[in-house]
């Protein structure tokens, strides 16, 4: 049996711009990355104040977040078990991992030390929404849409999770890009088919831009 | 679900205490721990516990060109596949590692730069590793803290459900270096002896070097019977590093896991518990394993033998407990006097002879996971 699920929203931040479902929604290229996520931060009015003792990859993918489940979202239509979260970067926790190991040589800090692990950013995205379902950090080189794909079709078709949250979340220094998914199984209207083909090519928008 | 069934059909402890699964049981048979005071200046300021190789111990002959990170898992790999019938170069084989910081030491020896930090990537160790045993699909590589060894089986297992791959190499690692000693004593994490799982004056945790493989598979052809039955994993969505006040949420991993298995709690004949040794840790999960109706279940934690060994944990203690299962010998937890966990459970100090049929496996870590596993003939 076939069973179809669906992209319902998408949300990319690279390149000093956000763009969600296609649409440019900000942008901001002359800060560097923290002052880019601040002003990405303020832009959408968000308000959480754990937000600014993140460290640079969870404030990323916490951001990523908000603006993807952002108007449209039903959470309510789910139990917390049933929503999930698979990501996947290249560089895991390195950079936040430069800034806690350069503590060490004087007094190490612990606030730094706990985001020493990729899967922080998945705590700090459920957290936030109150999500509980299962989770899975994953270290590819590139994206691996296909993988993805399998990945969370497993957890969606075999009634392990009802939605799940998908994708990128990579920084590195000045060097990052984050592109989530919302998948669900039931087509919004303006959805389009949750494949590895349809990721790829939403993750490359920034090169045709 | 589909409903192929997943074998144990090989696996491997590399370990302070011995190189093999025989070794590594042999030794806690005896209840000897390889948890040990340190004085090493290289990595700590102050003296510490915990279970850690020898600075001149070698684990492969030509080890040029990798990590000890990379030489622990291809001497745990290596041992494991010997005479397990599977075939890194078939294309059915898939390959997964589960670490929790893989390469990080390399900051403290190397100079920083982008050539080091593609070095320290994890997917770099893994292509290194599967390159040396000629595995031909894409590594899968797993980093999600202290649940990644129990989240590789699961992996794993589900992969061999679906029909994508028939063998699943599932190995983790992690090497103890300044970066993360000196990170769980900033947290006050450490404890000042051999740590004390459940216990009244448990007072935190001990750090652990260490690798472990398991090898899976849905061949009818391999003559062990002990399979994966089934796993589940959660989110506390309460605190990054702290676990949840109630333990529901591991609870509800526990029970997904018993009915992704098909089983009930009446199945379960002892319990793998995650007993860092950290006050809130036990108290969690003893929350949990009530919540869960598997009170009085005989309950061990192995931290008090091996100390934490973050991402290769979960499969150390997971294959630990199959030979257990193999044996009939459930292991003492090390360090467990009288209890110091609100919700009762029975955690055993003392060897316990067991005919078991099932187990079940917990692990939970930083960002509020937990994971469940279900093992049985």
């Amino acid at each position: 049996m076939l069973i179809e699920n669906y992209i319902t929203s998408h949300c990319t931040i690279g390149h000093g711009t956000v763009f969600k479902d296609g649409k440019h929604l900000f942008e901001n290229k002359e800060a560097d990355l923290s002052g880019f996520l601040l002003s990405v931060y303020q832009h959408f009015h968000l308000n959480y104040p754990k937000f600014y003792k993140m460290d640079n990859l969870s404030k990323l993918g916490w951001l990523t977040a908000e603006i993807l489940l952002k108007d449209g979202f039903e959470k309510d239509n789910y139990r917390p078990e049933e929503i999930g979260i698979v990501l996947a970067n290249a560089n895991s926790s390195l950079d936040n991992d430069l800034k806690y190991f350069a503590t060490t040589k004087d007094i190490p800090s612990p606030s730094l030390f706990v985001y020493t692990l990729p899967n922080i950013v998945i705590g700090e995205i459920c957290i936030r929404n109150h999500f509980k379902g299962e989770h899975a950090f994953f270290i590819q080189d590139t994206f691996d849409a296909g993988f993805i794909e399998k990945q969370v079709d497993c957890l969606l078709d075999n009634q392990i999770l009802q939605t799940c949250v998908c994708g990128w979340v990579d920084v590195l220094e000045q060097e990052y890009k984050a592109v989530l998914f919302l998948v669900e199984k039931k087509n919004r209207g303006n959805s389009v088919l949750f494949s590895a083909e349809n990721m790829d090519g939403i993750f490359t928008i920034f090169d045709i831009i | 679900m589909n409903e192929k069934d997943v074998f144990v059909v090989a696996d491997n402890v590399l370990t302070p205490l011995g190189k093999t699964t025989a070794e590594n049981f042999s030794k806690l048979k005896q209840n000897i721990s390889a948890v040990k005071l340190h004085h090493n200046t290289n990595i700590s300021s102050q003296s510490f516990y915990a279970s850690l190789f020898h600075k001149d111990e070698s684990f492969i002959k030509n080890g040029k060109g990798y990590t000890k990170f990379e030489q622990l898992l291809i001497a745990s790999i290596g041992n494991a596949l010997q005479n397990s019938g599977v075939d890194a170069k078939d294309k059915k084989t898939v390959f997964l590692i589960s670490s929790t910081k893989g390469n990080i030491g390399l900051l403290e020896t190397e100079i920083n730069n982008a050539e080091l930090q593609k070095r320290i990537a994890l997917s770099t160790s893994a292509k290194l590793v599967s390159a040396y045993f000629g595995f031909v699909n894409q590594p899968i590589v797993i980093s999600n803290a202290c649940i990644s060894g129990v989240l590789g089986i699961m992996t794993g297992m589900r992969l061999l459900r679906s029909g994508q791959y028939e063998n699943a190499v599932i190995a983790g690692a992690d090497v103890i270096s300044e970066f993360i000693l000196s990170g769980f004593q900033s947290f006050q994490a450490l404890s000042a002896q051999v740590c004390k799982p459940f216990d009244k004056s448990r007072n935190g945790l001990n750090l652990g070097e260490g690798a472990g493989t398991i090898i899976l598979s849905t061949q009818k052809k391999h003559p062990q019977n002990i399979k994966v039955m089934g796993g589940s994993v959660s989110n506390d969505a309460n605190h990054i590093s702290g676990p949840s006040r109630t333990g529901k949420e591991l609870g509800y991993a526990i029970t997904k896991a018993l009915q992704d298995a098909a089983l009930t709690p009446g199945d379960i004949d002892f319990v793998s518990a995650h007993g860092t040794a950290t006050i809130y840790n036990d108290e969690m999960e003893a929350n949990a394993i009530g919540l869960s109706h598997l009170q009085s279940v005989p309950l061990n934690s192995l931290k008090g033998y091996y100390g934490h060994t973050l991402g290769a944990a979960g499969l150390i203690e997971s294959i630990i407990s199959v030979q257990s299962l193999k044996e009939e010998l459930l292991i003492s937890t090390k360090g467990f006097e009288e209890t110091g966990v609100t919700s009762s459970v029975n955690v055993i100090n003392g060897n316990l002879p067991l005919k078991a049929r099932n187990f079940l496996k917990t692990a939970s870590g930083f960002g509020g996971c937990n994971a469940a596993v279900v093992f049985g003939k």
